[in-house]
């Protein structure tokens, strides 16, 4: 089956439900996911977004600028963090709006509250920038999007899953789908195609991250020759829930939470002694997995305490009611009377698609454009996080840049007609999803997938050396054999996710390895990269950006230059 | 521990009806209900399906109906139950296969209450204000996920006869939007639910707030909606 469309949109989080209401009612719009709309991974934001609206103390946007590029230990583009955070008030404006239900200040503001490296006069003191509602910001956003939508009656095709790109020579002229609910294969034809994908955390074994977020979006661009930048950048949160890795978001700290070492010691004063808890991510997970490693995680075990007793019931569960609830859940404690177990989990991928700061998808060092292609979310790398993503930033960024992918894609579809229809890229696709219905047997697509987890855990989270990242380069191309000999034993047509899981698995092998090989080639500590080997920021050399590509000879390391504005790389201390 | 789930199977275009399968799994007590079905899918029977995306209760995708009761697998612990669960897909909707049910009448009845915020005042430059005690008025039913477990298990979406009630969920949301200061077509709203099968179709049985994975008050939500429609009548 076909249809055509002005624009598609694949994902259905925020960057592409926002890009979604830019354009509707000016072009032909349709949305792409691969789960229920609102079962998106954005709904499970739970902190807040960053502007410098000043509701609860002076703020302005300059400060705001500085400490995410500092948070990006310098490698964050600083024309396009500027681009992001002059444009954050309106952006929350423009939300509540829309209608969200943000939790106010006495005097019926928006309210905001703490997170961390976001500060004052140039890293002074903690600053209140992170919008919130309560701790179900990325719920409630995504609701209102969502109802947007439907207001303006935007296409959907819920429950189907993208699996290439179509192409006409340079130009990318839509996408094939495959309908989770049939086993259907369509072809949707359209001008712009935006990848709002978002993350890949499942290529960890702990991790924030939901079912979902396989990279889909980051692979399938790599595969068509777009390179992916920045890829060694993968943010572990620092307090994901011990041992499910379920996020306790930064708010608990933001409201006054304090970690706690075995002795009951707060351990962040010896890392960060101005801002301590509220220092960013990467300095906070490597802070907890030395005091882990030195032997002072609680009862000897893996993970330390993030203690909210001091502030009351009333407040924790006003502020935190979502991650109280999931304390209770599923370790069966209360946080009111006990502090929770926390560990550090995979959260975020700083790096991704490289696109410039209207949407567009660039496929090489020199900046130049694939036409018809956009990418916005966490899929992309504007670069606006660079090695560190600061907390609340990240909706930010879907908002922004989904908006103006929105725009650029609206106004450029003016300009083109629809490229020439060819039966080629579906049939490609009807073939190899035959291919791999024909069962092979001998290897599972779960046992890949927990070794490939478990390989990404040691050898590509928050400390590396180059003897692990060595071996988890050749174990995950041993992988990557492997995986030719997985089948799909189950032939039925209805939600058939045995199938949509062994693709996502090809997804999730090309993306470790890209992770892995840019961890290698950068021989420095920076951001949440950091290196045992070379524990130190090497400006001189490594103030770059990297790019890798998968050619003939298969992937590659490049580089390109960062965009330095207003300032310039000094020590990073919190 | 060893638990026995007993799961509804229905593929409609080959089954001619559907059948219960038992599975065996090996799980720790603090092991989600989702964890188990999760391996079942991956080690034992891959044509198993069953819908879900967060693993952690904010999404609303796993909803179904857990030894009778509707809820969501991954908010469930194993060693919540005995050796045996009985796993079926919600009630109400049209199964699609096995615990994947259609939810596309949900999601009309959802937009047909206009789930937006209405205004007519243009906005300030910033943002409308509200008071903290205004956004206390409506904030517990934000919690709401859309998972659909409290609709499926009210007796009056389950009765054919009265199967067109919108429903409790879409009534949260309609609540969300009537009881926000900033929204201003509460008319129009009260409109729209003030019939049958809209506001008026509760018959106050709380089965959806016993259900309610986010702890809504539903049907207190419902009858302020009720109470809102009746003194508008009666004040003009
Ligand atoms: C638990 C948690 C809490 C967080 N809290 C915060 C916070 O408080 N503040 C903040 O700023 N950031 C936060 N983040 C980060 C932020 O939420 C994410 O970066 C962001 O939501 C990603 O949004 P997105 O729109 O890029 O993608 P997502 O919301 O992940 O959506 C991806 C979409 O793409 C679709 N998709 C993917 N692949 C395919 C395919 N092949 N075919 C069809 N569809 C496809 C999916 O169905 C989905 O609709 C948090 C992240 C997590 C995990
Ligand atoms: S209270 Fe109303 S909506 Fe809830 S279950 Fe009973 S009848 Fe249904
Ligand atoms: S009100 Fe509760 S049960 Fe009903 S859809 Fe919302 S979250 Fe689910
Ligand atoms: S999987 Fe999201 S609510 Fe259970």
């Amino acid at each position: 089956m076909n249809f055509t469309h002005d624009i598609i949109i694949v994902g259905a989080g925020l960057a592409g439900l926002r890009a979604a209401v830019e354009c509707v009612g000016q072009a032909d719009v349709a949305v792409v996911s691969k789960v229920l709309p609102t079962r998106s991974h954005s709904g499970a934001a739970q902190g807040g977004i960053t502007a410098a609206l000043g509701n609860e103390e002076e703020d302005r946007w300059e400060w705001h600028h500085f400490d995410t590029v500092k948070g990006s230990d310098y490698l964050g583009d600083q024309d396009a963090i500027e681009i992001m955070v002059r444009d954050a008030p309106r952006v929350i404006y423009e939300l509540e709006h829309m209608g969200v239900p943000f939790s106010r200040t006495p005097e019926g503001k928006i309210g905001q509250r703490n997170f961390g490296g976001h500060t004052r006069d140039y890293g002074q003191r903690p600053v209140k920038r992170a919008c919130y509602a309560a701790d179900r910001t990325g719920r409630v956003v995504l609701d209102t999007l969502y109802d947007q939508c439907l207001r303006h009656d935007v296409k959907f095709y819920p429950e189907h899953y993208v699996l290439s790109f179509s192409f006409d020579r340079e130009r990318c002229t839509g996408v094939v789908a495959y309908d989770l609910a049939t086993g259907e294969l369509l072809s949707l034809q359209a001008k712009a195609v935006l990848l709002a994908t978002g993350g890949c955390g499942k290529i960890y074994r702990t991790t924030s991250n939901g079912f979902a977020s396989t990279g889909d979006g980051m692979s399938l661009a790599y595969r068509s020759g777009i390179p992916l930048e920045d890829m060694e950048f993968i943010q572990f949160h620092p307090t994901g829930l011990y041992p499910l890795g379920i996020l306790v978001s930064e708010a608990a700290r933001g409201e006054g939470g304090l970690l706690r070492n075995r002795f009951g010691e707060r351990f962040m004063e010896r890392y960060a002694p101005t801002v301590k808890d509220l220092a960013a991510r990467d300095v906070v997970s490597r802070a907890i997995l030395t005091e882990i490693r030195e032997k002072r995680g609680i009862d000897g075990k893996d993970y330390v305490h993030l203690d909210l007793i001091h502030l009351g019931k009333e407040k924790i569960e006003e502020r935190l009611w979502e991650i109280t609830s999931f304390v209770r859940i599923y370790l069966g404690i209360d946080p009111v009377y006990e502090p929770i177990p926390v560990q550090p989990t995979c959260h975020y991928i700083m790096g991704g698609i490289p696109t410039d700061v209207d949407g567009r998808v660039l496929k090489d060092e020199k900046g130049s454009v694939a036409p018809g292609l956009y990418a916005a979310g966490e899929c992309a790398c504007v670069s606006v996080h660079g090695a560190n993503r600061l907390g609340c930033n990240s909706l930010l960024d879907l908002l922004v840049f989904g908006r103006r992918s929105g725009l650029a894609m609206k106004n450029d579809v003016l300009r083109y007609g629809h490229g020439s229809i060819s039966a080629e890229p579906l049939k490609r696709m009807e073939s190899r999803i035959k291919d791999l219905l024909v069962p092979k047997g001998k290897e599972k697509v779960d046992s890949l997938r927990q070794k490939m987890q478990s390989m990404m855990m040691e050898s590509g989270s928050v400390f590396r050396n180059e003897e692990g990242l060595k071996k988890g380069i050749e174990e995950i191309r041993t992988l990557k054999e492997r995986y030719q000999e997985v089948g799909v034993s189950n032939q039925k047509k209805a939600f058939n996710y045995e199938l949509m899981e062994v693709i996502e698995l090809e997804h999730e092998l090309d993306l470790s390895e890209a992770i892995l090989l840019s961890a290698l080639h950068r021989r420095e500590s920076r951001g949440a990269h950091w290196r045992e080997d070379f524990p130190h920021r090497a400006d001189r050399y490594y103030l770059k950006h990297s790019l890798v590509l998968l050619t003939v000879k298969g992937p590659e390391v490049r580089y390109k230059p960062v965009k330095i504005t207003k300032f310039q790389p000094e020590a990073r201390v919190y | 521990m060893l638990l026995k789930l007993k799961i509804f199977r229905f593929e409609p275009e080959k089954d001619e009806k559907p059948y219960y399968q038992t599975y065996e799994v090996e799980a720790d007590p603090m092991d989600r209900l989702l964890d188990c079905l999760n391996r079942i899918r991956w080690e034992q029977d891959p044509t198993l399906s069953f819908r879900m995306s967060c693993g952690h209760g904010v999404c609303g995708s796993d909803g179904m109906r857990i030894n009778g009761i509707c809820g969501l697998a991954c908010q469930k612990l194993v060693r919540s139950f005995n050796e045996e669960v009985l796993i079926e897909p919600l009630p109400v909707f049209k199964v699609v296969k096995d615990l994947v049910v259609d939810l596309s009448p949900f999601f009309q009845k959802y937009h047909s209450i206009k789930p937006y915020l209405i205004t007519k005042t243009p906005p300030s430059d910033t943002e409308r204000k509200q008071s903290p005690e205004e956004h206390e008025r409506f904030e517990e039913a934000i919690r709401c996920i859309l998972c659909a477990c409290c609709t499926a298990s009210c007796p009056v979406n389950q009765n054919r006869e009265t199967e067109n009630y919108v429903g409790p969920a879409v009534l949260v949301r309609a609540f969300r939007y009537l009881f926000d200061s900033r929204d201003e077509a509460s008319e129009e709203r009260m409109g729209l639910l003030d019939h049958k099968d809209g506001a008026w179709g509760c018959q106050t049985l709380w089965k959806c707030t016993e259900v309610c994975p986010k702890e809504i008050p539903v049907t207190r939500a419902i009858g302020q909606i009720k109470k809102r429609i009746y003194e508008a009548k009666h004040e003009g």
